[in-house]
């Protein structure tokens, strides 16, 4: 028998809150996140917004050890190991870089790529011939699992340790991947999560691709749109979410908090087939994730009450709103709620999917549903699917059980997620 | 250079990377950079570049694999200074 899999602990470091009680009173408030960074101009971007966590050198020398921080120059293992030890000390246990080896603990740590500016550094050494000048930090900093042996180091961690990538979807499949480790019985704990770096050197590619905004430089918090008529493209966010997954028996076991129950969910590809491209996803694989992730959970489609989406304030918000009333058979006032968290840190990218859950764990824990920013102009093709009242523009409270979360990626990539409240 | 002199500029130097406050508190030539400071070796190449930076001389491969300890950083820090 599978064991049953729930989750213990939460750690996030958003544009809009650092750690689990500033984030949650940013979703309450409908906080944003996304200001202007006058770097992004200097640099010509034509989006010039996005959403950056605020931490201070004191906050980072509460994780950081001064020789840790020598050399350091990778937002995203910040990001990732500030979040990461939060929800392990969350889910009620101690950091202490003397601890025995825990060989019941694994780590997933998703991240799209590492330490860019670190990698820009190097660069400009190696490109001057000064390669024996770089010093021992580089590598460790821009390997793609580099967040995961800055993580598992501190912690202390012995059972499977690695980094998974998937773009976009990365972070939803990292819990996946932990969730199924616990439920196999291969590890008692995992903590799972992941990371984006900030900056121009991640976002100069998007900004490329002209799928970033630049209508709105001069009001930033109003910039990301999701499922909006005047939605014109997403703001780039960073950050990291972390989640501490436990089996069942083991989380009863320690008297642990249990936050929810993850139930299930799927992870599968378009194979850029039927419509799906390196950046546009085949609706068929979306449905057929969604569809896949609810019987994978166990539960009728009818009893999930709310979902938090992919929605990044693209044109792609319609059809992926088309997508889930397929996929759940349920439309009109039929339709669950409907939360974009986007609209509040804009696209986190990699880190979106964790940052996104422990959003949606945090609404499901305190009952309620955060309000989607900035879209009081929804747009026609959602409005003629759904009714407003479905997309709630200020908090409510709300008495629920059940959540689904879907993440979609470049390269056709599709996860999906449920969680329940926990009972017996 | 004086070896006093020299052993104080070193000390500076290795400080941030030490992970033994005893061994560093008690060191002598002879103290070794793993062995008894229990520095990552992965940082030995960190205090050569900031050896290079403060005594403005340049250490060759040979010279690294020479440095495990204080007395043989002094010896190749003054041979490099009296070049």
């Amino acid at each position: 028998m599978k064991n049953r899999v729930v989750i213990t602990g939460l750690g996030v470091v958003a544009p809009n809150g650092v750690g689990v009680t500033k984030f949650t009173e940013a979703l309450k408030n409908g906080t944003s996140g996304i200001k202007h960074h006058q770097e992004l101009k200097d640099l010509n971007f034509s989006c010039q917004i996005g959403g950056i966590p605020n931490i201070s050198d004191a906050l980072k020398s509460k994780y950081f050890t001064a020789l840790q921080l020598r050399g350091f120059n990778s937002s995203g293992i910040l990001y990732g190991c500030i979040a990461g030890i939060d929800a392990w000390k969350d889910a009620g246990f101690e950091v202490n870089a003397r601890s025995e080896l825990d060989t019941d603990t694994g780590l997933i740590f998703g991240t799209g790529t590492s330490g860019v500016e670190k990698f820009r550094e190097a660069i400009y050494n190696l490109d001057k011939g000064n390669v024996r000048r770089l010093g021992s930090t580089v590598v460790l900093q821009t390997m793609t699992s580099g967040v995961s042996a800055y993580l598992s180091g501190m912690l202390g961690l012995g059972n499977q340790v690695t980094t998974n990538s998937s773009a976009c979807s990365t972070g939803t499949e990292a819990i996946l991947m932990g969730f199924e480790r616990i439920q196999y019985g291969k590890a008692k704990r995992m903590l799972v999560g992941s990371c984006s770096d900030h900056g121009p050197y991640v976002w100069g590619g998007f900004d490329a691709m002209r799928v970033m905004t630049y209508k709105h430089n001069e009001n930033p918090e109003e910039g990301s749109r999701p499922m909006s008529a005047t939605a014109s493209g997403f703001v780039p966010g960073s950050g990291a979410g972390a989640l501490v997954l436990e089996s069942l028996e083991s989380a009863l076991d320690r008297g642990a908090t249990i936050y929810a129950e993850v139930l299930g969910g799927e992870v599968n590809s378009g194979g850029q087939r039927q419509g799906g491209t390196l950046t546009a996803p085949n609706p068929e694989a979306v449905k057929r994730c969604i569809t896949n992730a609810i019987k994978n959970s166990g539960v009728d489609a009818n009893t999930i009450d709310v979902i938090n989406g992919h929605l990044t304030a693209t044109s792609k918000d319609g059809l992926e709103i088309e997508n889930w009333v397929k996929a759940l058979h349920r439309k009109g006032k039929d339709f669950p709620y409907i939360n974009a968290t986007k609209s509040l840190v804009g696209h986190c990218l990699a880190a979106a999917g964790t940052i996104e859950c422990v959003a949606s764990v945090i609404q499901l824990k305190s009952q309620f549903i955060a309000p989607n920013k900035n879209c009081e102009d929804l747009h026609p093709d959602i409005e003629a699917l759904i009714p407003s009242e479905k997309i709630p523009q200020q908090k409510i409270e709300l008495a629920f059980n059940t959540i689904i979360k879907a993440s979609f990626g470049f390269g056709d990539v599709n996860a999906c997620v449920l969680f329940k409240t926990y009972t017996i | 250079m004086k070896n006093d002199t020299l052993i104080v500029k070193l000390k500076t130097i290795i400080e941030p990377y030490i992970q033994d406050e005893d061994a560093f508190k008690n060191l002598s030539e002879e103290t070794d950079f793993v062995k008894d400071l229990k520095i990552n070796s992965a940082n030995l190449v960190d205090i050569i570049l900031d050896i290079e930076d403060e005594f403005d001389i340049r250490l060759e491969n040979e010279d690294m694999e020479k440095m495990l300890d204080v007395k043989s950083a002094m010896a190749i820090v003054n041979t490099k200074l009296n070049a």
